[in-house]
């Protein structure tokens, strides 16, 4: 048998997550149709005036992307726990860090990068132009990782806990605000001819504290729950 | 008695740190009261009038205490749940929990004053300003922590858990803070802002230093009340604990 | 990630503390050198010592009631530890326990010496874990799932190997089927087969024989035999009594 190195466990772990999720695709499309329907809501609320919608969009976007990623991070460990995988990768000689990094890694291009694809769309139904546009999808691009290395801390320790999705939200939301701040303040800020270079370097910030901050936190979590 | 003789540890123990607390949080409890008092009595009888907001500013005198204390209190909380993570020991844990309530209630006093100091003052009832965003975050966070510990069953697990919430709570704290900020001077141009403090006269800092302090005596007497029952509670099965409630 | 050079990191130290830079350096290195090669996993049984699992005055306490407590024992390598006891008593808690997944309340144990706490990830390679789940995903086929698991251990056994382990373990041909059209039986073979790509020494099986037929139970005995006079260890829960070749068991009783 030959040996694999770091690098192709990892790759191992994405190409499982990514098959499982191409054989049930109805649980990753479903947060991409809660995102078209929450950011639709809105307008349905608080009317169709076209300079209201404009500037509450990309507040909206984000709010809605927010939720959207959070749908879906409940299944981040909850079916590998629940079959007994999550143990083996806990005891296998891979360290349970790059795992984490793996899984999160999966979840940002299974339901972050759709998200990111989407979002011009119904920025379009708000009236953004195209330069609100793309800097929408630069935000989430640069936010949605971030959300989901943050969201697979709250994962981990809700994991096997009565009343786990709810609760996911309610510990999670408050980790987000400040990429939701700098992101949707980003394209606002940009519109206000300020520009969205600071913003989006704090993006980029965030995105690597957390690249070498949650997995260790994540880890910490998912062996307390595995006790 | 020289310090090497203390054996500090030895209250680490349940049992020992339950009798110390039963003896120490009834001065902590006299002192809160009689500092609370000294304290409202400067806040109402002593302090000036404030020239642009009148004898509403008194309100200050509760506000900026509560919200500095549930910054405080989680920062404290934060660190005995590190305490207990990185040493494995179960007191930690339960001072965690005894702090949570606490904090909760600071922030949301902060909040309440908040409100009631902005209705007269600026006609509205709640006012995006940055402390009071912050302190509303910091809420939520409290309730998280509060109702992580609800929801899981075995005790040393949820206090593990917990911990590590509070911990990552306690990175994130000034992050949000700093982007609450920023949101604020962005959007408000801080015309509106309870942050804006009157200019202190010595007397109204005396006041709020006396207030800060009997906060923390309340919060030493109750922690510390309120551990003792935990304390019971998890260690029900134990000799002591069936001696005790004897 | 290893690959950048020590010096780049590292240059204050060398500017100011010239004489020990050589001696932290060389340190540094032979982490870094430990690091890589625990992560290669390739090393075969008998290059490595004798192994040895011990318990030392352990004790487990779940949910405020204590299980059990000052529990000793020392198992060499070659022999299996039978752990006995009524339901209820703590035998899936001391198996969590060796895994290293349930935290050590009182007591210690030792794998060749050193607690495991203190060997962590030099432990895990050593050790290969069967439950009471199986650990396979319903949606994938057994091909990919053994593939996975044999991933996680750093090791990518191709297609004929697994062709012959599934058929040394009753469940031949059905590469790719999606597990959750097997029956309970076939799955639990397929979850032990793991055992037959692990390289791992100490083997923790919680109650393997449960859903096995005869020739089953045979296969499984044989097998452990078979890994036990290769210099391995076992540690079993099982509610049957079972002969592992001639080979005879270490009792082990837990009681409240």
């Amino acid at each position: 048998m030959k040996t694999l190195g770091l690098g192709s466990v990892l790759l191992a772990v994405l190409r499982r997550e990514v098959s499982l999720a191409l054989r049930q695709k109805g649980e990753v499309l479903t947060p991409l149709v809660f995102f078209v329907v929450i950011a639709s809501l809105f307008p349905l609320g608080v009317g169709p005036e076209s300079a209201l919608l404009q500037r509450m969009a990309p507040g909206v976007l984000w709010v809605s992307a927010l939720l959207a990623a959070m749908l879906s991070l409940q299944r981040l460990f909850a079916t590998d726990y629940a079959d007994g995988s999550l143990e083996q990768m806990a005891l296998s000689s891979t360290p349970l860090g790059l795992l984490v990094v793996a899984k999160a890694i999966s979840h940002f291009l299974l339901s972050g990068l759709p998200l990111v694809l989407m979002a011009p769309v119904l920025g379009l139904q708000f009236g953004l132009d195209g330069r609100a546009l793309g800097l929408l999808m630069l935000t989430l691009l640069l936010g949605t990782p971030t959300l989901s290395l943050i969201g697979s801390i709250g994962a981990a320790l809700t994991l096997g806990v009565r009343g786990a999705g709810v609760l996911l939200s309610l510990l999670i939301l408050p980790l987000y605000i400040p990429v939701l701040i700098f992101g949707a303040g980003a394209v606002e800020s940009d519109a206000a001819g300020m520009g969205a270079g600071g913003h989006l370097s704090l993006l980029a910030a965030m995105l690597v504290l957390s690249i070498f901050f949650a997995p260790i936190a994540t880890t910490t979590a998912l062996r307390i729950s595995l006790e | 008695m020289k310090t090497s003789d203390i054996h500090w540890f030895k209250f680490s123990s349940p049992p020992n740190f339950y009798w110390l607390a039963g003896r120490m949080w009834p001065w902590f409890a006299t002192l809160a009261a009689t500092l609370t008092l000294i304290g409202l009595w400067i806040a109402f009888f002593v302090a000036p009038i404030d020239a642009q907001q009148g004898q509403g500013y008194r309100i200050i005198f509760v506000h900026v205490p509560a919200s500095q204390m549930a910054m405080f209190i989680y920062l404290v909380m934060a660190a005995w749940a590190g305490f207990g993570l990185a040493f494995n020991t179960r007191l930690s844990g339960m001072m965690a929990s005894a702090l949570a309530p606490t904090g909760a209630l600071f922030a949301f006093l902060s909040l309440l004053t908040g409100a009631l100091w902005g209705k007269p003052m600026w006609g509205t009832w709640w006012v995006w300003d940055a402390r009071l965003t912050s302190t509303l975050i910091l809420l939520f966070l409290y309730l998280g922590f509060l109702a992580l510990q609800s929801s899981i069953d075995d005790a040393r697990r949820a206090d593990k858990a917990c911990a590590v919430l509070a911990l990552v709570g306690v990175v994130n704290v000034p992050i949000i803070y700093f982007s609450v900020n920023w949101w604020n001077t962005l959007h408000q141009g801080a015309s509106v802002s309870l942050s804006k403090s009157p200019s202190m006269a010595a007397p109204m800092l005396w006041g709020m230093l006396i207030m800060v302090v009997a906060f923390w005596m309340y919060t030493i007497a109750v922690t510390l009340a309120r551990v003792r029952t935990i304390i019971l509670d998890r260690e029900r099965h134990t000799e002591w604990v069936k001696n005790a409630v004897e | 990630m290893f690959c950048f050079p020590v010096e780049t990191v590292f240059p204050l130290e060398k500017t100011l503390f010239p004489r020990d830079h050589a001696r932290f350096i060389r340190s540094r290195l032979c982490t870094w050198r430990d690091v890589i090669s625990a992560h290669s996993f390739n090393q075969p049984f008998d290059l490595k010592p004798a192994s040895t699992l011990s318990f030392s005055k352990l004790g487990c306490n779940r949910g405020g009631r204590q299980l059990f407590q000052n529990v000793d024992c020392v198992l060499e390598a070659g022999r299996w530890l039978y752990v006995a006891g009524a339901n209820g008593v703590g035998k899936t808690s001391l198996l969590r326990m060796v895994c290293g997944l349930a935290p050590i309340e009182a007591g210690d144990i030792l794998w060749n010496g050193t607690p495991i706490h203190a060997q962590a990830d030099a432990y895990r390679q050593d050790l290969c874990y069967l439950g009471h789940l199986n650990a396979l995903q319903e949606s994938m086929t057994v091909q990919e799932n053994l593939v996975f698991t044999a991933a996680l251990g750093g090791l990518a056994p191709d297609a004929a190997q697994t062709r012959a382990v599934l058929k040394q373990f009753g469940v031949p041909g059905r590469e790719h089927q999606l597990v959750r059209h097997l029956s309970q039986g076939q799955k639990r073979r397929v979850a032990l087969s793991r055992l037959a790509l692990s390289p791992a020494r100490l083997w923790v099986l919680d109650e393997p024989f449960v859903a096995m037929d005869e020739a089953g139970v045979r296969m499984l005995a044989d097998l452990i035999a078979a890994h036990l006079t290769q210099g391995g260890l076992a540690v079993l829960t099982s509610h049957q009594q079972v002969d592992i070749g001639t080979i005879p068991a270490q009792m082990l009783e837990l009681r409240a």
